[in-house]
């Protein structure tokens, strides 16, 4: 499954493939996810061995800056993660063996940029509800599993 | 293994976008000028729409920009206005611009764009003396830059 985030922590996007337990209502699912994702960014950043400068913890880091982690695996599910440096969050849970997700996330970027970006009736800020995006994003999904 | 991809040049993105005829793009945006000096009539206004147009571009563009030219985060302003300069206009409007004017602090410069494809043909007349012709352009790197600030 999937879900998109914009930097205020507003859910763009989630969908679905694949999911037999939903344990949570959609809301708080989508606000886990986010605070999940900003304390793990914290988090890494703060732990980076190679890294000089870092700011107190707790102190948001801006996206792109510092090391940022892209991917987490259990013994159920593997989560990938983009982050753009317009605050633009993707994140994709697949099943653990799954390869390096960074190449198709960046697809799927590229993919929000020509659908949603540049179409003249969205709203930036709000949930994406274009079907051409959905469409698109289905069949490249289809053809990467 | 997955390769790092380094950002990519003005050049190659922009020889791989679909383009428009550049006169058909100069003449729209003269007309929406045109357009605007009528219904408005107030050139303060006029500058102002076309801020606030630009701006609405903006916002959308930065993650188009992103998408394709893979750049990383810059880390001062230097580096944000030469990646402006120099990959961004070029990839969206096929001119590079050259960055100038430094002041003491660093916190202001100037982009100079030596062929403007919007100012092609146009004469502003004495009637409109302190109209922003391109003032869109100043409202797209507003929008962009905010999208991308720390805030």
């Amino acid at each position: 499954m999937m879900y998109m985030f914009n930097r205020n922590g507003v859910c763009l996007f989630y969908r679905e493939w694949n999911r037999p337990l939903r344990t949570l209502n959609p809301q708080q699912d989508h606000k886990l996810m986010f605070g999940l994702l900003f304390s793990l960014k914290s988090l890494t950043a703060k732990m980076d061995p190679t890294s000089a400068e870092k700011g107190n913890l707790g102190v948001p880091q801006l996206p792109g800056q510092g090391c940022s982690f892209h991917s987490f695996r259990t013994n159920t599910y593997k989560l990938s993660f983009m982050e753009s440096p317009s605050g633009i969050k993707i994140i994709l849970v697949t099943h653990p063996r799954t390869g390096d997700l960074r190449e198709a996330l960046k697809y799927i970027y590229n993919l929000y940029v020509e659908y949603v970006a540049k179409n003249p009736v969205y709203a930036p800020g709000t949930p994406i509800k274009c079907e051409l995006f959905n469409t698109n994003l289905d069949q490249y999904v289809r053809s990467i599993s | 293994m997955s390769r790092v991809v380094g950002p990519r040049s003005g050049d190659a993105i922009f020889a791989s976008v679909e383009r428009v005829n550049a006169e058909l793009f100069t003449l729209t945006y003269g007309a929406i000028v045109r357009q605007l000096l009528t219904d408005l009539e107030e050139v303060d206004e006029v500058n102002k729409q076309l801020d606030q147009m630009g701006y609405n571009i903006g916002i959308r563009l930065i993650d188009e920009f992103l998408a394709k030219s893979n750049v990383t985060r810059c880390v001062d302003f230097r580096e944000t206005a030469e990646v402006i300069a120099k990959v961004g206009f070029k990839m969206f409007l096929g001119v590079t611009a050259s960055v100038t004017n430094w002041d003491a602090d660093g916190t202001c410069c100037s982009i100079v764009l030596e062929d403007n494809p919007l100012v092609d043909f146009v004469e502003l007349p004495d009637t409109c003396q302190g109209l922003y012709y391109c003032n869109i352009l100043s409202g797209v790197i507003r929008g962009a830059l905010e999208m991308v600030s720390p805030l």
